[in-house]
């Protein structure tokens, strides 16, 4: 199955962000890179509002990620609650 | 009390408020006549509210997290230039990789500002009209924090000052303008294919984020902040261009054939463009984070082919260049590298051999093929050069006419054969680096025989600088090449021995000591 991806500017926000994906996506891997993370999920990536704002402390809206994002692979969709990113194949 | 409060809109239902409700259809012109360009590339579209961003993206969301990037931004910019951050990069050959950087990208993402403004007029539903209006805002604004992000550097630092003019002049900058010219020129699917696809989705994944982490490994904030947050765009940029695809291929079956050409087409010369980036990676970066090579296989092998078959069940097949560009990663960046050094005095920045661990390194990175094929030239050009006799070829390259590279790639099954093709047109021989290129202007050869090739117009008299008289029975091209192309003379010649190299030295050592 091929890895839906996303990686981010390493900062305060995205470590939160990136430990609510591994709470979310048991089969996340994560790769750090100078000033970048970068996590990989096969076949589905879903970052939740409810986790991340529970690992930042604060209320987060999910389309602040468009402050930190670097890239993406897979189909997105977005609502108020998930952020899923998805390969159908 | 009975007080009824309304509720907050989701994202859903501001979405659809935007692209749906704030569009209409055209009563005193027919919409055929106000949206002309959506037919003519054979597309057939039936329903434009099946097509939907994503992200969902709002105006009012857009401008607010939009400014918050370029706060942070310029406030990053001014701190790295207040603490003269020019000094605290690798070594002054890393300088080198922002003066092809500059001359090549910026005005592309002018030409992108441009052509997303063209193709959102075009578009008649409101979806993709607002993400291509958002889109083309964002080109302006990566061509505009590109260039003051590398401002600083023009200050200290030679053969900066004159990209615009170069980038339609200079021989090695025309492909990535004949890129966007082949885009812009082409229809609105066809260009929403070639950037929102191939430039986006493949391109700048490799430039934006393997180069870019790369260029904070090597101590250049300011080059990371600003390919960040122009990256930080492009995943917007290359759910649209996905997106593109989709909707294009669900409208109509009749579409996919159309489409397939779209993507075998420009995934090629996306590829090509991407030998000069890679070799930014490989021989630029004085610290390296992955080889090029790597970097293709995560981003276009992997993420690629994730995509295609995904699309798979649309009858999209993975373009038809694909094997040979898996077989070309070991080869292509090398090959830059020696058609740049090669030119000591044709280009705006310096190039160099690589030192003996770099050496090792590309020999590890690239096992298959560098110590076989090229580290022998390299190191004997090293000879040469300590020796007194650097390495200086005076003659005029030859360039593809279809992606305008120099003809210097090898034949797909023999490294040690160079590979040239061509087509006769109307009685005209034109000069190919591949098949596949080769295909493209066969299939519209009027379009490509309009490309400015510097080598070919030098020759015909057409580059010289104002007061020159090209018809005077004395006349030499070449003499006037430096000239016509504004080149500064302390950016000519090999790295070592530069201004550029000897300044650095003396204003690190300031930086350090009293």
């Amino acid at each position: 199955m091929s890895n839906a991806f996303i990686a981010f500017q390493k900062c305060e926000e995205t470590r939160c962000i990136v430990e609510a994906i591994t709470d979310d996506n048991p089969n996340a891997v994560v790769n750090d890179q100078p000033a970048m993370v970068k996590v990989d999920v096969p076949g589905r990536l879903v970052i939740k509002r409810a986790t991340v704002e529970e690992k930042m402390g604060r209320p987060f809206d999910l389309q602040e990620l468009q402050l930190y994002l670097i890239t993406i692979s897979g189909h997105l969709d977005e609502t108020d609650d998930e952020f899923t990113l998805r390969w159908n194949s | 009390m009975d007080m009824k409060v309304a509720k907050k809109l989701g994202l859903k239902e501001r979405y659809t408020l935007l692209t749906r409700d704030l569009a209409w259809e055209t009563t005193y012109q027919p919409m055929d006549k106000v949206f002309p360009q959506t037919t003519y590339e054979g597309i057939k579209i039936h329903d434009w509210n099946k097509w939907e961003d994503p992200f969902r993206l709002t105006m009012d969301a857009y401008w607010k997290y939009q400014s918050e990037k370029e706060r942070k931004l310029y406030a990053i910019l001014d701190a790295f230039n207040q603490n003269n951050g020019h000094l605290s990069v690798t070594d002054a050959r890393y300088v080198n990789v922002l003066k092809l950087f500059l001359g090549s990208t910026p005005p592309l993402e002018l030409m992108a500002a441009l052509g997303f403004s063209m193709v959102g007029r075009q578009m008649v539903g409101a979806g993709p009209r607002v993400a291509c209006l958002m889109q083309s805002v964002d080109e302006y604004r990566h061509f505009q924090t590109q260039i003051h992000s590398i401002s600083n550097y023009n200050k200290y630092y030679s053969g900066l000052s004159e990209f615009a003019h170069q980038q339609s002049r200079m021989w090695y900058l025309s492909d990535g303008k004949s890129f966007f010219d082949d885009a812009i020129t082409a229809g609105p699917f066809e260009f929403m294919v070639a950037i929102g696809f191939a430039f986006e989705y493949v391109l700048t994944n490799i430039l934006f984020v393997p180069f870019i982490s790369g260029a904070a490994y090597n101590g250049d904030m300011a080059a990371m902040t600003v390919g960040f947050s122009a990256q930080s765009d492009e995943a917007r940029h290359m759910t649209l261009g996905l997106e593109c695809i989709k909707f294009m291929l669900e409208q109509d079956p009749a579409n996919l054939p159309i489409i397939q050409r779209w993507i075998d087409k420009w995934t090629w010369r996306g590829t090509r463009k991407l030998a000069s980036v890679g070799m930014m990676m490989d021989y630029m970066l004085p610290k390296r984070v992955m080889s090029f090579k790597e970097a293709w296989e995560i981003y276009f092998e992997q993420n690629g082919t994730a995509l295609f078959n995904d699309l798979a069940r649309y009858g999209i097949k993975v373009p038809k260049c694909f094997a040979q560009t898996v077989a070309e990663k070991e080869h292509v960046t090398h090959q830059s590298w020696i058609g740049f050094y090669m030119k000591p005095n044709a280009m705006s920045f310096h190039t160099w051999i690589p030192g003996k661990e770099e050496l090792d390194w590309l020999s590890e990175k690239y096992p298959n093929t560098f110590d076989k094929y090229y580290r022998p030239t390299l190191e004997y050009w090293d000879k040469m050069e300590k020796a007194g006799k650097r390495f200086n070829n005076l003659t005029q390259p030859m360039n593809c006419q279809c992606c305008l590279n120099t003809v210097k790639y090898n034949e797909p099954d023999d490294p040690m054969s160079t590979c040239f093709r061509e087509s006769v047109y109307q009685g005209e021989k034109f000069h190919f680096c591949s098949d596949h290129c080769k295909e493209i202007f066969d299939f519209e050869p009027e379009k490509y025989i309009q490309a400015f090739i510097s080598s070919n117009q030098a020759l015909q008299g057409n580059c010289v600088p104002e007061g020159v008289d090209a018809s005077a029975p004395e006349f030499n091209p070449a003499e006037h090449m430096v000239d016509y192309w504004r080149l500064d003379p302390a950016v000519q010649g090999d790295f070592n021995g530069s201004q550029d190299q000897k300044n650095f030295a003396a204003w690190r050592d300031q930086a350090t000591k009293n």
